[in-house]
């Protein structure tokens, strides 16, 4: 079972979290059109077999966003910090 | 081509009265320095285009490069199903097309690959999905593709070990009959093509992983690999689970995120499952093999993951399901479960054809229908790298569809359904 290391509930199984994908991406900002820009956003992903910076929402506990380290080769789980201290913390 | 490594019945009666050993199956070739064509990728789909390019369009100066071994990836992972029942304009034609294959596929090989037409049964667990799986039905009549809609009772007359109980959480209400569906025995289709093709010139290079691609200025000129560096005219990606993975060797980025899928085998029992049953209120499919297994998968687990290991949370939503379609399974024991990777498209359909690099090919993003496709994936490729265009019935497949607005939205759901 993979476990999330939550900054405020301690260790969870990942049942309780929501996966929201690659944390290292940047939004284009507000009221960009430049498409291509756009499109890599959306549909592109770097997809590394190794080391991956991701989003999770602890939806069945404190529904904070999270950043968490994890290798998509092993499973391995690093560090876990909120969200909304930036992608690299 | 030799008599002797013809099989047949007579060769079976000479090797059992007179104890010759069988000849191996396939060479184990040296890497040459220089190709035609390179497959990166010896699943089901590198050997199919290999064998086709051979037969059909006489290239046979050709290799296809497995990092581990024949069948060790998604073609000897699935859960080993064959159907084409398929709505989207494209899809229908090309999984058709790769129905019709698979049934002259033993003859073909000169191997048996033991499909068994047993047919598969969608289920309707309410009114509208009734209504969805009978225009569905329609598409598929309209393009020749035989099928039967069933109601509540025709199921119950079918399969009377169903839950058709006044309590049951998913009544079922009807499904979609497809008597042509049914399974093929996995392993067969990698060793039956790679046999085939290496009988046709084709070098299959077995512990040969790629590590980067040679560039010819704004093209691809061949591969490097931990077995040399190998020249090639045209080199494909053919690596489904690992496309994003190797493609950034080349530079590409793709709309590709790899999930795991797991499947599940429980101890045999006695015959009593004799079709292929897909479980409408979840994404959960079963059959049961020749040798008695209940086999069944359901679906991904979730997160992106290249470990092939699957989490355990799936494993006992996928007995859930069972047990609410078949409730006579509450008592059987998993035999084994395992874990394919899956390329993840935003549209749930593959990406085939040329990439925005010259000589470089992408047959990949195949969700989790690859296996289905084995034959037609192999027969539109080997079309497409021996004419350097894309077959006709994969146009609607191109890499760039999402650069153009023009994705192909088979569960008519919108884009991203497996994130939902």
């Amino acid at each position: 079972m993979l476990r999330i290391p939550c900054p405020h509930c301690g260790l969870r199984d990942y049942t309780e979290f929501l996966y929201a994908g690659d944390a290292t991406k940047q939004r284009p900002a507000h009221g960009s059109s430049e498409w291509r820009a756009w499109y890599e956003h959306v549909f592109l992903f770097d997809n590394p077999k190794g080391a991956h910076l991701e989003y999770w929402q602890h939806v069945q506990g404190c529904r904070q966003w999270l950043v968490l380290e994890r290798d998509t080769s092993t499973n391995a789980v690093g560090r876990a910090w909120l969200a909304r201290q930036g992608a690299r913390s | 081509m030799t008599v002797l490594s013809h099989y047949s019945a007579l060769a079976l009666a000479r090797r059992a009265l007179f104890g010759t050993s069988w000849a191996r199956a396939w060479r184990k070739p040296e890497p040459r320095k220089t190709y035609d064509v390179v497959i990166v990728g010896g699943g089901g789909h590198g050997l199919a285009t290999a064998y086709y390019l051979a037969s059909r369009h006489g290239i046979s100066n050709v290799a296809v490069l497995e990092r581990g071994y024949l069948g060790s990836g998604n073609v000897g992972r699935n859960t080993t199903l064959v159907r084409s029942n398929y709505q989207m304009p494209g899809n229908t034609e090309f999984f058709e097309h790769s129905l019709q294959l698979w049934e002259g596929l033993s003859h073909e090989l000169n191997f048996n690959v033991m499909l068994s037409q047993r047919g598969q049964l969608v289920l309707a667990h309410g009114p509208v999905q009734l209504d969805v799986l009978a225009r569905k039905g329609n598409t598929m009549r309209l393009n020749g593709i035989g099928c039967e809609l069933f109601d509540r009772s025709d199921v119950q007359r079918f399969l009377p070990f169903l839950d058709y109980s006044t309590h049951c959480r998913f009544p079922i209400y009807g499904g979609l009959f497809q008597p042509r569906a049914g399974t093929v025995r996995h392993d067969a289709v990698a060793w039956g093509y790679a046999r085939a093709a290496d009988r046709l010139g084709v070098d299959i290079i077995e512990n040969c992983e790629v590590s980067g691609f040679l560039r010819d200025g704004d093209a691809v000129s061949g591969v490097e690999t931990n077995r040399g560096r190998i020249q090639a005219g045209r080199t494909l990606i053919s690596v489904a689970g690992h496309s994003s993975h190797v493609a950034r060797l080349a530079g590409l980025r793709l709309p590709i995120e790899s999930h795991l899928l797991q499947a599940f085998v429980t101890e045999p029992v006695k015959p009593f499952l004799d079709c292929v049953v897909s479980f409408g209120a979840e994404l959960f499919y079963i059959s049961q093999s020749d040798k008695g297994g209940m086999v069944f998968g359901g679906h991904i687990d979730g997160f992106n993951s290249y470990t092939q290991r699957g989490q355990f949370p799936k494993a006992s939503t996928v007995a859930e399901c069972a047990v609410a379609l078949i409730p006579g399974m509450s008592r059987l024991r998993l035999l084994r479960h395992w874990a394919g990777i899956q390329d993840m498209t935003p549209d749930g359909s593959p990406f085939m054809g040329r990439t925005p690099i010259k000589n470089l090919y992408l047959n990949g993003g195949w969700c989790y229908q690859g296996f289905k496709a084995t034959p037609a994936a192999g027969w539109c490729m080997a079309h497409t790298l021996a004419h350097g265009e894309e077959h006709p019935l994969i146009r609607h497949l191109a890499i760039d569809r999402f650069e153009r607005g023009n994705g192909s939205d088979e569960y008519g759901l919108g884009l991203w359904t497996y994130k939902q």
